[in-house]
């Protein structure tokens, strides 16, 4: 076994005077699977209670397809339409990326409009049983996600204007987080879909 | 001093407030964050010490005549609160992580210093929201589980200020837990192998993997618990045809390894103070990391094992039961490693090593008994009695603590750049270590012979180990005060440290004391043999 000691320390040449690469987009990846873990508690607790916990007599749960079927459409749309929008930026074409911007953010406020459309018009209310409990905390709690998500490509459509704006295919950051968080937010949409709409 | 990139590229240096002030302010720098977290953990742990002080003057006497029931549960909630996410989990994590981590890889900074900075300026406020609560309304008194339906049905506003507060603090552990994890894993100098890191960094990788993965559960439980108190649902409530035990079980998914992210950490403190108080390399480099990991896999799926009286079906038990004593292995691992370490070194006897080798044998007591109690038929007897509240400070206190103390002895001449008094540090440890088993050594038996746990009053004939117990615990009152003592006086007239009194290898130690600003002022160390003692005169 060699010892290294201070005096015979070696010294790699490799000085970066404070400059690293960067890993902002490992650092939200990180976060992403923390925020997806909160989304596994709340479907391991909506799973446990459909095992344990049957509906009581009387109460009413049902959910209708149509609307969360299109609401699925329009969120895996917008994921391809923001992967357009990056391929854009890339070749340097920023107005061609903001119109694709746009049209994903456009989708993200449909998703929303949907959302709410759906809620007015269901026969079951937040306290009414368990299960529209957990349907209105569990498609809440990503909604959230969707409207935070949707004001943040705004925020980046605005971003990426030619003149003055920060985001360019030099400065591809802040459009791959945000474009990395949507598909993330689409992601959760589909499992979301599967276990309390088809399941 | 952080260097900041802006738009044109161009590096800035962004001025920050010299001197005593920096301690107040929003510092980038993750020496600054480090001390920030320590010193305000101890304020915090002494306000945790003054509420254990109220619960042990209580339990004097059979009946509650210290203080009214209500506010007896106030203060244990409050007791348990503050010193598992105020003190133990921000000082093992934040304050030794920070200030260590970016040594150990060779940085200058964490990875995201900016989020460092924030992830420390959550708990004051948090904490102090918690605080508060208990002069404006009454604290929460459902315990720091706040299991329902107790936590429903007790006063309201306590409890919602307990959950943003433990909100928020959870918030701080996962943005701490995403920096270290970066740090660790990408900011290492460059020739610096993962293989060659220092333990404290592969048991803060493992913590850290630990609270990303467990931290929000308990988030969005919390969440539902709150929408159950003020928005009147039912997802913990039976009368509403809730379940209660689905909160158990998403509670203790986080909340088991919460004990890993309190004493996994302290593992890694205790394998780099004691190679180098015993002149000797850390034993079994390899299984130490190995039975991090595996602690980590297992230590998220042993939870249920908090549950066994919950109605939890046989299956259940069985797994929990294996899956718990599997924890013992790697953990023993640890322990013989550590022991193997001190095997036939040249062992100084000073403040940290006498608090680590009392870290070792608490920690021992603590983990037999904890494998007692994963065994269901004697965990059904003794569920919620005085034998898992000593059980459970066997590992928080006689592990957690312990090591916190012996850190701050070993590693108070790099950060001030002064040795600690050793007369002074011993007389501290005597007193902690004397008055922490007289303390819970006791409080086996009273659990063994039924007494519950959370209750202010209890059957007369308890009284007298009661007392012996409360005795235990003003020693262990009375041990802050030469330990503070001997913090001022050496601040303020120590002897002079100099770089490296310990004569140590690990990085940190190969910089002046106190360290610069940016850690080293030529390039950082590449030191892949953090543990070569025993040769060239080390």
């Amino acid at each position: 076994m060699t010892t290294i000691n201070p005096k015979k320390l070696e010294n790699s040449s490799n000085e970066d005077n404070g400059h690293h690469e960067d890993f902002r987009l490992f650092g939200l990846i990180t976060f992403l699977i923390a925020d997806g873990m909160t989304f596994a508690g709340f479907f391991a607790a909506y799973l446990t209670y459909k095992a344990v916990n049957p509906l009581p007599d009387g109460a009413i749960y049902e959910l209708e397809l149509p609307i969360p079927t299109i609401n699925t459409i329009l969120l895996l749309v917008s994921s391809a339409t923001f992967h357009k929008a990056g391929k854009a930026l890339l070749k340097k074409n920023n107005v061609e990326s903001q119109k694709w911007l746009l049209i994903t953010a456009v989708l993200g406020i449909s998703f929303l409009i949907c959302q709410l459309f759906e809620y007015f018009h269901l026969p079951f209310g937040l306290t009414d049983n368990l299960f529209a409990s957990t349907f209105y905390a569990l498609t809440g709690f990503h909604g959230l996600h969707v409207t935070l998500g949707t004001l943040m490509i705004l925020i980046i459509l605005w971003q990426t204007r030619i003149e003055g704006g920060r985001i360019s295919y030099k400065n591809m950051f802040p459009f791959e987080a945000v474009e990395l968080y949507w598909h993330f937010v689409d992601g959760i949409w589909v499992i979301l879909f599967i276990i309390l709409y088809l399941l | 001093m952080t260097i900041l990139i802006d738009k044109k590229n161009q590096v800035t240096e962004k001025i920050q407030p010299k001197g005593f002030l920096r301690y107040f302010s929003f510092s980038l720098d993750h020496k600054v964050i480090g001390i920030q977290y320590l010193v305000c953990g101890f304020l915090f742990y002494l306000v945790g010490g003054t509420l254990a002080s109220a619960i042990r003057i209580e339990l004097t006497s059979p009946m509650s005549d210290f203080m009214p029931r209500d506010v007896y549960n106030q203060v244990l909630t409050l007791h348990g609160t503050i010193m598992i996410f105020l003190w133990i989990v921000p000082v093992v994590n934040g304050a030794f992580g920070n200030y260590l981590i970016p040594f150990y890889v060779g940085a200058r900074d964490m990875a995201f210093p900016r989020l460092n900075a924030v992830a420390f300026w959550l708990i004051p406020p948090s904490g102090l929201m918690l605080i508060t609560s208990y002069f404006i309304d009454g604290a929460a008194q459902a315990g720091w589980t706040a299991y329902p339906p107790l936590s429903i049905t007790t006063p309201q506003s306590g409890q919602i200020v307990w959950i943003l507060s433990v909100l928020l603090l959870g918030g701080s552990s996962i943005f701490g837990g995403i920096n270290f994890i970066a740090t660790i894993l990408k900011l290492r100098r460059p020739g610096l192998k993962l293989m060659q890191l220092p333990m404290y960094c592969w048991a803060m990788l493992g913590t850290s993997i630990l609270v990303v993965l467990s931290t929000p559960v308990l988030a969005g439980t919390l969440i539902l618990l709150s929408f159950d108190i003020v928005a009147n649902t039912g997802f913990f409530n039976p009368v509403l045809g809730g379940n209660v035990v689905v909160y158990q079980h998403l509670f203790w998914f986080y909340s088991h390894p919460a004990v890993y992210i309190m004493v996994l950490p302290a593992f890694g403190l205790v394998s780099e103070i004691l190679p180098i108080h015993c002149r000797k390399p850390l034993f079994g480099y390899k299984t130490m990391v190995f039975s991090i990991m595996g602690i980590v896999v297992l230590g998220l799926v042993v939870w249920a094992h908090h549950m066994f009286t919950s109605g939890t079906p046989p299956w259940m038990r069985l797994f929990f039961t294996i899956a718990t004593a599997f924890i013992a292995v790697p953990t023993g691992i640890k322990f013989f490693n550590w022991v193997a370490t001190m095997w036939g070194g040249k062992i100084s006897i000073n403040s940290a090593m006498l608090f680590s080798c009392g870290f070792i044998i608490n920690f021992v007591f603590g983990g037999i008994t904890g494998v007692a109690l994963a065994q269901v038929p004697f965990d059904i007897h003794v569920h919620d009695t005085y034998f898992v509240v000593a059980h459970f400070h066997y590992i928080v206190y006689g592990g957690s603590v312990f090591v916190i103390f012996s850190s701050i002895y070993h590693w108070f001449p790099k950060v001030t750049g002064k040795l600690l008094d050793e007369k002074l540090g011993i007389l501290h440890f005597a007193l902690t270590f004397i008055g922490f088993n007289l303390c819970f050594a006791p409080q086996h038996w009273l659990g063994l012979n039924g007494m519950p746990r959370r209750v202010a009053e209890y059957d007369p004939q308890f009284q007298f180990v009661n007392q012996i117990s409360s005795l235990g615990a003003l020693f262990m009152a009375i041990s802050t005060i030469p330990f503070l003592i001997n913090i001022f006086l050496s601040v303020k007239n120590g002897k002079k440290a100099g770089d490296n009194p310990w004569k140590a290898l690990t990085p940190e130690w190969l910089t002046s004391s106190p360290p610069p600003v940016e850690n080293w002022k030529g390039e950082a160390p590449l030191v892949t043999e953090p543990y070569g003692y025993g040769s060239d005169n080390y």
